[in-house]
């Protein structure tokens, strides 16, 4: 069993409007957000003693931002007494530049929130307009600037590229705006398309094409590069921390196979072996809980062969890549014996490096992430 | 003996063929309507899994005619492959006419016409049958055209029916009775039986299928196979109903089967004569060959694990195809395997599938080959079927090649076509003669090697399937030969290495890394394949190496998803073969087969 701190995570499934090409779990009313924070306190209870404790607390979404500062306390105090939650542990936010005052964020670092993550996805108010996202640049950067002023120490922004009607020149002037914030942390997104968004179905009648390998890989490639080149670490494919200290300890959790809890409709957990999702539908969360029951959808036990396939994959996206020892000692993968020729030849194209008992991929290793999990 | 009926139904594919048969089955009440299908498909599953063989290719239907009298009427089923060509003839040898079936809508097609031929090669006596009478789409005008201007027949011989409705069918039966003359033969001759068919029946041993033409065979006599003089004592003789009915004695006009202690079906040679060991006849029926293996390719499993299972899987096969032989073998690339032997391309595709399918394996086979002939320079001489075992090449005195006979019968208008494919093939000494108006006889000297090639398959395109091709060995000829290695990634794939004529090597292996190219899926890095003799690259292409896969996003809802699709991809790629660093799918190794024009 994990004696590591776990990572919490609360989904608040609503939003204003739903941006075209979101694919996650959410409804546009907020008429129950109400009954939701009191059910998720009460969800709360049914893993009281199984989480060792809580180092991360993550509010995402759907629009976390549209919770009262009084709905998020109530969440963080039942946090508090349900679970063993770290003292300094990162208690992060997703904001929506729309929902931005100062008192807003003046309050939620009262209540304990110590990092903002904000969806900026772009300076460009055509290409804000064409994702669906219902504010502005200028509300953007003004929420940065709140941001900074409410005195938040820790902000990360999320930006999409490989958007139609960007080039990687344009991209580039939207990395420099955002650098000139010297946010903490920063996500870069390439514009994935699930089929079932608005954004899909635009691109498909309209016959918009999407970007070539080459010009996604140039994409990639040329973000790290600024990036990098900034003082920024690319510790993850679409992940840049400023320093060790100001990568996303939640995020961290996922990338690094470790243990979390997800609260909320659509809510995935991972603990020990076993793998579990709340059903992806308000009405039914609140019934299912209001009737005594777990809101669980379904749940996976995983074998000794999955979790290293996890472990792999999920390594080859960040640049400190897999421990092979724990592979061998947890799940008895000893890749370097039974792979060792394939290993050879990546090292030789310059896709991975092996450093310190650990397979790491290089930068154009971790834009094959999914490969080199494959070998 | 007059009595007797020995007949054959021959079509186009789907003309109804089965039908048919099965009606004729029904309307001699060897089986009665209610439990036809139940009857058949209860003996097909238990066929299935007792490994017994009920239902035969040969029935015996009684039938009560009009003029009164109790004939038996002998219906012997030619296999389905009229590529198998020798199969079909000892089976037309064993019979005296042919229902030459015709769909109504559809009329006389490519197989009809090659059927037609091969049925007039046994002087058999020929009843057209027009099926499928009840169709909307029948032109029954038309096809009696077709019959006169196709195929050369009277039309007025023509008998109409539908297997389906049930109807014509008496008339399919008088016809066979009135019009295909009874067998001729001496029961008091010595024995003279033309074996058509062997089967093997896990209880019983090989079951030998026969045609008997003189004298009589029965439980306790000593047979005799005269191409090998193997002695055997008859168990058992009788006929094919549903099942086997033992009889006390074969006689001449007679078809059925006997059972005499034959251990396996590899034993029994078709069309080789069955005689008595003390009453022996004089000379054995005509037309026997001995079928000999002339191509060869190796087989491996994909997954080094299955070796057990695959070698179990050809065992099983064995028992049922006389004409399979296989031998261990290993290539450093693919690891252990087997060396197997076929008829021909078709015979190798047959295999594969049924390896495939019926016993679940995936396999790789290497690239086929003939059997050369080496003269090296200590005078020593060797075969060489396996690119594995090529000689070197500065102990070469002379090198030869298996040349064939080509027969070709062909329609007249395709003639321009098949003898530019022929001279392709480096087909010489041709000659040529009209057997009937607008038909030609066509015949050429050919390599093995370049007739194994999908020439038949080419024939049978530029003749749009009119053609019938047939050949036999000859001899071996000198030849300038080579041997042709691909390497993929500079490392020798040993398996896709090929024994070629000199002035082919090139174009071989352009065609070799041009099908690599498509076939192999692109990979991290990028794959040079080449093709090289000796130390000479001759051929060359590149697979690019793809770069991006990783997707954006991957945070707790995404990482089953992405596990499962991961493993799905896993188990995909658990199909390819890693040759070194590089995955390479079975389709790739096959795809090297084909030939150019594809």
């Amino acid at each position: 069993m994990h004696t590591k701190s776990a990572g919490l995570y609360i989904h608040v499934p609503f939003c204003l409007s739903k941006c075209r090409y979101c694919s996650f779990y959410s409804i546009t009313s907020v008429e129950l957000m109400d009954e939701f924070v009191k059910t998720v306190v009460r969800e709360m209870a049914f893993y009281k003693d199984i989480f060792p404790s809580f180092d991360s607390l993550y509010f995402g979404g759907g629009t976390p931002s549209l919770l009262t500062t009084g709905q998020v306390k109530t969440l963080l105090d039942a946090a508090q007494k349900y679970f063993d939650i770290r003292p300094r542990a990162e208690i992060t936010t997703e904001v929506n530049p729309g929902d931005v005052s100062l008192e807003y964020f003046q309050s939620l670092r009262r209540v304990g929130v110590n990092r903002l993550n904000i969806g900026v996805q772009s300076f460009d108010d055509s290409l804000l307009k064409f994702l669906g996202r219902r504010h502005t640049a200028k509300q953007a950067i003004e929420s940065i600037e709140t941001a900074r002023n409410a005195g938040f120490k820790n902000l990360g922004f999320d930006l999409i590229y490989a958007v139609h009607g960007q080039n990687v020149k344009t991209w580039r002037q939207t990395l420099k705006k955002a650098l000139s914030f010297s946010p903490e942390h920063l996500s870069c997104y390439q514009l994935s398309l699930d089929c079932k968004t608005p954004l899909y179905k635009q691109y498909k009648q309209d016959g918009l094409e999407l970007p070539s390998e080459k010009e996604a890989l140039d994409f990639f490639i040329s973000t790290s590069m600024i990036l990098t080149e900034a003082g920024y670490i690319h510790y993850e494919v679409s992940n840049f921390a400023r320093t060790r200290k100001f990568e996303s300890r939640h995020n961290r959790k996922y990338w690094n196979h470790e243990p979390y809890l997800g609260l909320g409709p659509a809510a995935h957990s991972f603990f020990g072996n076993r793998r579990w999702w709340n059903k992806a539908n308000v009405k039914t969360y609140l019934k299912d809980i209001g009737s005594g029951k777990k809101p669980v959808a379904r749940s996976e036990q995983l074998s000794n062969d999955e979790l290293a396939l996890e472990s792999l994959f999920l390594g080859m996206r960040t640049a400190d890549g897999v421990n092979l020892e724990s592979l061998k000692k947890l799940y008895g993968l000893d890749l370097l014996a039974v792979k060792k020729r394939i290993i050879g030849t990546l090292i030789d194209h310059q896709l991975v490096i092996l450093k310190n008992n650990r397979l790491c991929p290089t930068l154009e290793g971790m834009a094959l992430a999914d490969s080199l999990a494959l070998i | 003996m007059k009595n007797i009926r020995n007949f054959s139904i021959i079509a186009h594919i789907d003309h109804g063929k089965s039908t048919l048969a099965d009606r004729l089955i029904q309307f001699t009440g060897v089986c009665n309507e209610r439990n036809f299908q139940d009857q058949l498909l209860d003996n097909m599953d238990i066929e299935r899994e007792r490994g017994i063989t009920i239902k035969s290719n040969a029935i015996s239907l009684p039938y009560r005619a009009k003029d009164g009298n109790e004939y038996m009427l002998n219906l012997i089923d030619t296999p389905g492959h009229v590529d198998f060509s020798y199969e079909v003839s000892r089976s037309l040898a064993s019979c005296e006419g042919v229902l030459l079936l015709i769909d109504a809508a559809q009329g006389v097609q490519a197989q009809t016409l090659a059927n037609l031929y091969l049925a007039m090669e046994h002087n058999l006596e020929i009843i057209p049958v027009i099926n499928k009478i009840d169709l909307p789409s029948a032109d029954i005008e038309r096809v009696l055209e077709e019959i006169e201007s196709e195929l050369g027949l009277d039309p007025d011989t023509h008998i109409k029916c539908s297997a389906k409705e049930g109807t014509g069918i008496e008339e399919v039966l008088e016809a066979v009775v009135q019009r295909i003359p009874p067998p001729r033969g001496d029961i008091s001759n010595p024995l003279a039986a033309l074996i058509f068919d062997a089967k093997y029946d896990s209880f019983r041993g090989t079951i030998i299928h026969c045609r008997v033409f003189e004298g009589s065979v029965k439980a306790g006599d000593i047979i005799r196979f005269m191409s090998n003089n193997a002695t055997y004592k008859v168990e058992e003789v009788g006929y094919f109903q549903l099942t086997r009915v033992k009889l006390d004695k074969l006689s001449s006009g007679d078809v059925g089967y006997i059972i005499a202690g034959v251990k396996t079906v590899a034993d029994v040679r078709t069309g080789d004569t069955i005689t008595l060991q003390n009453k022996p006849c004089q000379q054995s029926l005509p037309g026997f060959k001995e079928v000999k293996p002339v191509v060869f390719a190796s087989i491996y499993p994909i997954a080094s694990d299955d070796y057990q299972d695959l070698a179990d899987s050809l065992e099983k096969y064995k028992l049922n195809d006389a004409s399979f032989i296989y031998e261990k073998d290993s290539s450093a690339a693919l690891g252990q395997g087997f060396r197997c032997g076929f008829l021909g391309l078709l015979h190798l595709d047959i295999v594969q599938e049924r390896l495939e399918r019926e016993f679940g394996l995936s396999i790789i086979l290497s690239v086929p080959s003939v059997r050369y002939r080496f003269t090296l320079e200590d005078g020593k001489v060797i075969y060489v079927d396996n690119p594995t075992h090529y000689p070197d090449p500065a102990e070469i005195d002379k090198g030869e090649e298996p040349y064939i006979r080509a027969t070709m019968m062909l329609p007249e208008r395709y003639l321009g076509s098949v003898m530019k494919l022929c001279m392709e093939k480096r087909g010489v000494n041709s000659n040529m003669n009209y057997t009937g108006p607008g038909r030609v006889e066509l015949s050429y000297e050919m390599p093995l090697a370049e007739v194994i090639f999908d020439f038949y398959d080419r024939f049978k395109s530029v003749t749009q399937g009119y053609g019938s091709f047939d050949y036999d060995i000859i001899d071996y000829r000198e030849s300038n030969l080579v041997l042709m290695d691909i390497l993929v990634n500079g490392e020798k794939v040993d398996a896709l290495s090929q024994i070629v004529h000199r002035e082919r090597a090139r174009a071989r292996a352009l065609i070799a890394c041009d099908r690599l190219k498509d076939e192999i899926p692109r990979q991290m890095f990028k794959i040079a394949i080449q093709g090289a003799i000796g130390g000479e690259i001759i051929a060359r292409s590149t697979i690019s190496a793809f770069r991006k896969d990783v997707t954006a996003k991957c945070y707790g809802g995404d990482i089953t998803r992405k596990r499962k699709l991961l493993e799905k991809q896993k188990a995909g790629k658990k199909r390819m073969k890693m040759i070194g660093s590089v995955s390479i799918p079975q389709s790739a190794f096959l795809a090297v087969l084909k030939s150019d024009n594809d």
